[in-house]
């Protein structure tokens, strides 16, 4: 069975790859995803924000009790090689890169214009075969409005894709006024993918000690859904490559993706939850339920169903809503 | 003695190593004293052990982190830095290295010498070559300090060590290489030494000595001859034997020889540096007028200022000369009679020590035994026998300067010269000092620029100087020179920096009293000091004001702005905080200061300046990543676009003056003697303002208003809980809980908050919690831990820190309000938990220690429930700095006037410091019952009877005991029986008193293990408390055996292998011990449990306290959260085992903690010391941490194994004090 696809300008042999996750900044895990066939490495992200902060404390918590007090110059020793940057980062690529045959993926959350491209650069020099832009934002200032964010992030696909020679996708989340508007710019601005959705942290409220503390669930199928109606909007309309990432659990749930327009299909809450080697699984069930309905390719299911191809579009889109409540109403 | 006649051949030196030119330009570089001796010392030694102690603990440190960095000596091997658990092991692991040989070195100071006596003796006696090297720091005796003197130095002078005493950091450098050839050539011991602080710690441009000037000095051949006399199996010879009556007398004299050689030994070295350096160096050197008449003799760095002093009066033509002492000890008298001119008349020795009782000081001993040997030997030409004076100065670095330099001439000049004078203070009780006249510009060179700034340690003002001196010192041709002046507080402490710069090499080891540059970078200093004291007429003044330069001049005091007018000062003014905060950089404000300083001091080119400090921003600040190297930068580019030249009015028009140092009210003393050490003009108290035996009254600290906080908690008594949490985590007794009659409440000011008491067993009384404005630091721990929050906004707690300035006159007025408000009446609770101690007063309060301290809540507690009966033996360490450090002291009294008795020994001897006090106490308790047998007929039976067998088991019961004391004094005062008289003087010893022996983890794991375990293994009294931060605190971070695996710590650099000393379990092994692990931040509850529980047994108590500290690495605020953490990953367990149980056939040992509930991992994230070790080394981090969990599991499991034993209880037998009491009655 040709499983064969193409993601981010790599011809790869079949769409199944590890998503972000700490799975793929574990050496052995690593090792065990490609020995479970793992098409490509997308490694967690590097948090640029996470980096600063960082930097910024240590150096307070080094420099603020430092020449203060006659006994003591300092309080904590601060070797030359103390490195408080993204080195752990490359070091952990550079290593995965050294162990593993695929193609590696790395991850950038940046917070900076400037940090953007330092750590893209950087990424890149340490060997990483594509890059994965991971624009998270939460946009809570009520002064930046959808324009202006949108074209900050624009702003950094253009620097990052111009001043870098490997691809560079970028990880999309839901929320957005016009997705397939955006994603024509994007398009534009050079990205050779798109990553359909980003899952984040969300707060939860602790009613007793009335704090809101960050949760991240695993995925399920159900999350599958929303990702599957955009894969098939921008299916065709856009020259970027798609993957599809978030709530795919099995084989059927990877075809719906790819029938959606998917390209690559990564997994991360399965592979938590059933160890690598469910990479292997999920391939080997997709070529049965392909045999069993005759399909020669992946090629030929791939975007089969998206917004272009499938018999009812509007399926896909705000009649889909209308028409749900719709027979819901006709139950009355 | 024999007069020298070239005793010791050229030959005997060695040929050096390799004679390459040496290459005419020579690196420089700005380093203090302390990293020009390590430089050397760290280049020409195999094995370094040390043991940190103030100031030599850098050189340990330096030496350490290049041994991590894979730095090389010139043999090309990596020396071995290894930290031992005190100064007798340091020196025991030298004597052992050297006699094995390897070339082998130490640093050590003060006591630390002392305790390396016994070794030093044996390396000398054994003829070992070996060169130590000593920051020297006074001994401490009437109190401790960390200064430098003499005292330390000339404590050893006896052990057969030569004694190489250097001036000047150069000389510092230049010494640890002569002294390293010395040794090896004379095989006589070397301890070399440099002025503590004046020299180890003044940073100062100085040529370095290359590898191949060290190759060129130290001869192979010597180093092969130490080798060959090493102990080995395979050439075996015995040492350290014991000789008899029959032969020790001369083996001992066989040495003398060596003695003899050793100081033309070392002038040939030093003739051959001189060679090959261009600096030449002799053993006296002498300096000035070459018929001088009136010479000054000394040592050390002072010997710079005599110089430079000497040499503008020789250039007035006054025949004035110094001899500096290089080589004091072997004391050559040949090379000493031969530096003097022989029209010397008078002679004044200068010693840096005090040796009360001798007839002299010891270098002026010297001075006149050689200069009568010399004379009598005719090795002089002087005409007359010059007249001989001995003097004092620079005790724990009392200044030196040219104005002292000239008092002592002139006292030479005088008639009849005063001896055994003090110069530099007023002695007003003996009359020993010497007059000295103001400081005078014509005794100080010209061409120096002099620049002072005011600042406190968390601003960054001494590291942007260091930085300044730097790039000064290395990108022109100038000359510059860095002294760093520190208060005695570790939190808001105020820094002053001298720095100097000129065209020729600086030798002026005192500080600036009249700067062309005065910076003052906090405004509130100017409240407090007076800071343009320092300031030359005509000199810029460089203020970091909160207000727009055109609102300033309105806010400076009257006296600040009569001074800028006076002397005519260039005002310069900058927003630094604002500019700071815009930029992310919170309070550090150090870069901005700095370039405010270049832009105004025009001492560089103002681009060549801007780029410089880029530069060294870039390489200071590189390692800590982009992010704040960019910050910095941008720090330097608004620094310039915001500072502003102020106009200065013709007049001061200030309607406020400078307030009072103390408030009105305070007591005498206070005023007399604390206040003025406040204002920083304790030079200037006479000897009478003293006692005289370290004695000093207790509770200064509370007239100290610091007003260090921005912020202060504010309380909101209507979401309050009343759980008094914040007053329990309050490091400093700054926020305190009060439950009182509300009838009190009648004159209360306006702004005051009280609430009813919730507590249905006390009904019908008030509540509050109380803010002490001016003594919070501001370190959130209060608002962190408050659990009460406002419902419909939980932003809003209980206690909110809110701005302190707009708060600070009416919070001022109520707690002034809230102390007068009566005190809880101690036996009013019926059962006492950490809330209901909260309401007793606290003892020790307004400490200087760190804003976030984790130490001070445990010490406070203590004096809440016990400090009225207590006597506490602190060791040495921060809790004994922030405890006893001048001027002010937090250990204080109630109403009764009874309070902690408080006192500090040494760092080593603590446990039986305090052992020592449950000696005396048992010894005053015993002979006061046996007195109140003898006079029980007498003074009536039933209130004897009661006085023997109160159980003062609670409050209840020392009340009631407190009452039968009085009621006995009344009785014996109606007898006149001699008996009556020693019970009066006794009877308060019937009160139980409660014995603490307080100290850290470097303390009671370390340097005092020994002492402590064998005072746990008697059977007495005494509570102790260690204050476990897991590192040495106060020497600044050094790794302890109570360092967790996987910590950073110095000596630890890459992650602590071994895992923490089980401390507490080696005391369970006793069975007779009572132990403790507590975390106030976990489970307060069995903390106050523990200490009383503690107080209450009567055996030996450990409690093991986990104390937050600042060497972690992470906002203290959130330290309760972190030792939720600890306790809940289990990296900190809480038990208690108590002895008690064993009668009871329960398990004595009981967990307060479950089993580990988190990944040690989560905790670990959390602080610097752990994540810089994965930053390091991630891999090596992984196994660290891997370990780490595995041992806290471990560990875990051996508790609860042993929580579930029992054991039998045995034999019925009394309490040890019951026995020995009966024994002393049947006696």
């Amino acid at each position: 069975m040709d499983l064969s696809t193409q993601y981010l300008g790599f011809e790869l042999p079949h769409p199944f790859m590890p998503g972000a996750s700490p799975l793929t900044n574990d050496l052995d895990q690593v090792k065990r995803l490609e020995d479970a066939g793992a098409a490509m490495i997308v490694m967690p992200s590097l948090f640029e924000e996470q980096i600063s902060a960082e930097q910024l404390a240590t150096h307070h918590w080094f420099e603020g009790p430092a020449e203060s007090f006659a006994e003591a110059q300092t309080y904590l020793p601060s070797p030359s090689d103390f490195a408080l940057g993204p080195e752990a980062y490359l070091e952990r690529l550079q290593e995965i890169k050294n162990i593993v045959s695929v193609p590696v993926i790395a991850s950038l959350n940046g917070a900076t214009p400037g940090g953007w491209l330092e750590y893209a650069k950087l990424l890149e020099e340490a060997g990483a075969d594509a890059l994965e832009l991971n624009t998270y934002q939460l946009a809570t200032d009520p002064e930046d409005s959808s324009q202006v964010l949108e074209e900050r992030i624009l702003d950094i696909i253009r620097t990052v894709v111009s001043q870098t020679e490997i691809p560079t996708c970028i990880k999309l989340s839901p929320y957005y006024t016009s997705l397939s508007h955006f994603a024509q710019r994007l398009d534009e601005a050079g990205v050779a993918g798109m990553a359909l959705f980003n899952r984040f942290y969300q707060p939860d409220i602790d009613v007793e000690e009335l704090e809101a503390t960050p949760v991240l669930r695993l995925s399920d199928s159900s999350e599958l859904l929303l990702r599957i109606r955009w894969l098939a909007i921008l299916s065709g309309r856009v020259q970027a490559s798609l993957a599809i990432t978030g709530g795919v659990h099995t084989a059927v749930d990877a075809i719906k993706a790819v029938m959606a327009g998917a390209n690559g299909v990564q997994v991360v809450s399965a592979l938590l939850q059933k160890g690598p080697g469910h990479l292997r699984t999920l391939r080997e069930e997709m070529i049965q339920w392909m045999e069993e309905h005759d399909y020669e390719s992946l090629e030929q299911m791939r975007g089969s169903m998206n917004l272009l191809g499938c018999p009812d579009p509007k399926a896909f889109e705000r009649a889909n809503y209308l028409r749900v409540l719709q027979s819901w109403k006709g139950f009355l | 003695m024999r007069t020298r006649k070239n005793l010791a051949p050229a030959s005997v030196i060695g040929p050096p190593t390799i004679m390459t030119e040496r290459t005419t330009a020579r690196t420089t570089a700005i380093i203090d004293g302390n990293e020009a001796v390590a430089s050397v010392a760290h280049r020409t030694n195999e094995v370094i052990a040390i043991y940190p102690i103030t100031p030599a603990s850098p050189m340990g440190e330096l030496a350490d982190a290049w041994s991590v960095e894979h730095r090389r000596n010139i043999w090309g091997m990596v020396p071995d830095v290894v930290q031992m658990q005190s100064e007798g092991g340091a020196a025991g692991a030298v004597h052992g290295s050297l006699q094995a040989g390897a070339l082998t070195t130490t640093f050590t100071a003060s006591q630390g010498l002392l305790l390396m006596l016994p070794d030093m003796y044996k390396i000398a006696g054994e003829l070992t070559a070996t060169c130590m090297h000593v920051a020297a720091r006074t001994i401490a005796t009437h109190a401790l300090s960390i200064f430098n003197d003499h005292s330390d130095v000339m404590g050893a002078r006896q052990t057969g060590f030569a004694m190489l005493a250097s001036a000047s950091v150069q000389e510092a450098h230049d010494f640890a290489c002569i002294g390293q050839a010395a040794t090896l050539a004379s095989r006589v011991p070397f301890l070399h030494f440099l002025d503590g602080f004046r020299t180890s710690h003044e940073l100062a441009r100085i040529e370095l000595l290359s590898n191949d000037d060290l190759r060129f000095m130290i001869s192979d051949d010597l180093v092969k001859a130490h080798r060959r006399r090493a102990l080995t199996p395979d050439r075996p010879v015995i040492r350290g034997t014991a000789q008899n009556p029959d032969t020790f007398f001369q083996a001992r004299e066989a040495c003398n020889g060596f003695y003899l050689n050793c100081p033309e030994t070392v002038q040939l070295l030093m003739d051959r540096f001189g060679e090959r350096t261009g600096r030449q160096y002799r053993l006296f050197e002498f300096f000035g007028h070459p018929r001088a008449e009136r010479v000054i003799v000394l040592m050390g760095s002072s010997a710079e200022t005599a110089r430079e002093t000497v040499g503008l009066l020789k250039d007035r033509g006054e025949k004035v000369g110094v001899l500096k002492v290089s080589l004091f000890r072997p004391f050559s008298v040949h090379d000493f009679a031969a530096s003097l001119p022989p029209t010397v008349r008078s002679i004044a020795v200068l010693d840096r020590t005090k040796e009360p009782g001798a007839v002299g000081d010891p270098l002026y001993l010297d001075i006149l035994a050689a200069l009568r040997e010399a004379y009598s030997q005719k090795l002089t030409s002087f005409d007359k026998e010059p007249l001989v004076i001995g003097g004092r100065y620079g005790l724990s670095s009392k200044e030196f300067s040219p104005a002292t330099v000239k008092a002592v001439f002139d006292e030479l000049a005088a008639a009849t010269p005063k001896n055994h004078f003090t110069v530099g203070i007023v002695d007003d009780v003996t009359h020993t000092s010497l007059s000295v006249e103001p400081e005078s510009d014509d005794l100080e060179s010209a061409d120096v620029m002099e620049a002072v700034f005011f600042g406190l340690g968390s601003d960054g003002t001494v590291g942007a100087n260091k930085n300044t001196i730097k790039i000064i010192g290395e990108q022109t041709d100038q000359h510059a020179q860095g002294y760093f002046v520190y208060d005695s507080r570790k939190s808001g402490a105020v820094t002053v920096s001298h720095l100097r710069f000129g065209p020729r090499p600086i030798r002026a080891p005192y500080l600036i009293s009249k700067a062309n540059f005065l910076a003052c970078h906090q405004f509130e200093l100017l409240d407090k000091l007076d800071v343009l004291e320092l300031a030359a007429p005509g000199a810029v003044f460089l203020l970091n004001a909160p207000y727009s330069p055109a609102d300033i001049w309105d806010q400076l005091p009257f006296e600040v702005q009569s001074a800028i007018i006076d002397k005519a000062l260039k005002f310069y003014a900058i927003d630094a905080y604002r500019v700071a905060k815009e930029i992310g950089l919170g309070v550090r404000i150090n870069t901005i200061m700095q370039t405010c300083f270049f832009d105004i001091s025009g001492v560089l080119p103002r681009e060549k300046a801007i780029g410089s400090i880029k530069d060294s921003i870039q390489a200071s600040y590189g390692k800590r990543g982009t992010v704040v190297v960019r910050q910095n930068f941008s720090a330097v580019d608004r620094a310039l676009e915001n500072l502003r030249a102020v106009k200065v009015p013709h007049h001061a028009t200030a309607t406020r003056n400078r307030a009072p140092v103390v408030a009105a009210e305070a007591p005498d003393f206070v005023q007399k003697v604390t206040a003025v050490m406040l204002a920083n003009k304790g030079d200037l108290l006479p000897v009478s303002a003293f006692p005289v035996d370290g004695t000093w009254p207790l509770g200064t600290s509370r007239w100290e208003k610091r007003n260090l906080a921005s912020e202060i908690p504010i309380w909101d008594p209507d979401i309050c809980i009343q759980c008094n949490q914040c007053a329990l985590v309050c490091p400093h007794a700054a926020i305190r809980a009060k439950v009182y009659d509300p009838k009190g409440l009648s004159n209360a000011p306006s702004g005051f908050q009280s609430t009813a008491y919730r507590n249905p067993e006390m009904d019908g009384l008030a509540y509050t919690i109380q803010v002490a404005p001016e003594d919070c630091t501001g370190c959130h721990l209060c608002v962190e831990v408050c659990p009460a929050k406002d419902k419909s906004r939980p932003r809003h707690k209980a206690i909110d820190m809110e701005p302190q300035r707009p708060l600070r006159e009416r919070e001022i007025e109520n707690y002034s309000f809230f102390l007068e408000l009566p005190e809880c009446d101690r036996t009013s609770f019926q059962r006492l938990d950490a809330k209901e101690s909260q309401f007793f007063e606290p003892l020790f309060e307004c400490s200087g220690a760190c804003a976030g301290c984790g130490e001070t809540p445990y010490i406070k507690l203590l004096t809440q429930l016990f400090g009225d009966r207590a006597l506490i033996a602190n060791a040495t360490g921060c809790s004994s700095i922030y405890g006893g450090n001048l001027p002010t002291t937090p250990y204080t009294t109630n109403s009764a006037g009874r309070g902690p008795a408080w006192s500090n020994s040494l760092f080593e001897d603590n446990a039986e410091f305090g052992f020592g006090f449950r000696l005396a106490v048992d010894a005053h308790q015993s002979q006061a019952r046996e007195l109140l047998r003898r006079l029980g007929p007498k003074l009536g039976d039933p209130l004897v009877k009661e006085l023997l067998e109160a159980e003062q088991l609670n409050e209840t019961g020392i009340l009631a005991q407190r009452e039968r004391v009085v009621s006995l004094r009344s009785k014996l005062g109606e007898t006149d029986r001699l008996e009556a008289r020693w019970l009066e003087a006794l009877a308060d010893y019937l009160v139980k008193k409660s014995v603490w022996l307080v100290g850290g983890d470097g303390w009671a794991y370390d340097i005092g293990y020994g002492g402590l375990d064998h005072v746990l293994s008697q059977r007495r009294d005494v509570n102790v408390l260690v204050l476990d931060t897991e590192v040495y605190s106060n020497t600044g971070g050094q790794q302890s055996k109570a360092t967790p695996i996987g910590a950073t710590a110095k000596f630890a650099m890459s992650g602590k292998e071994v895992p923490k000393k089980d401390l507490g379990m080696e005391a369970m092994s006793y069975g007779h011990v009572y132990v403790a692990r507590v975390a106030f931040g976990a489970k307060v509850n069995q903390v106050v449990q523990a200490f009383t529980e503690a107080d209450s047994y009567p055996g030996p108590s450990l409690i093991i306290a986990y104390s937050p500290c600042i060497a972690h690495g992470y906002d203290l605020r959130h330290g309760v959260d972190q030792q939720k953490l600890a306790v809940r990953s289990g990296a900190w367990p809480l038990y208690r085992f108590d002895p008690r149980r064993i009668k009871e056939s329960e398990a004595p040992l009981r967990l307060d903690s479950s089993e580990p509930r988190c990944p040690l991992k989560s905790y670990m994230q959390n602080e610097a010391r752990f994540r810089m070790v994965e930053k390091l080394d991630p891999k090596r981090f992984e196994h660290l941490q891997e370990r780490a969990q595995r041992e806290v599991h471990q560990r875990f499991a051996v508790y609860q194994q042993l929580a579930t034993l029992t054991v039998p209880r045995g034999p019925e037998g009394k309490k040890d004090s019951e026995a020995r009491e009966q024994t002393k009655e049947a006696k």
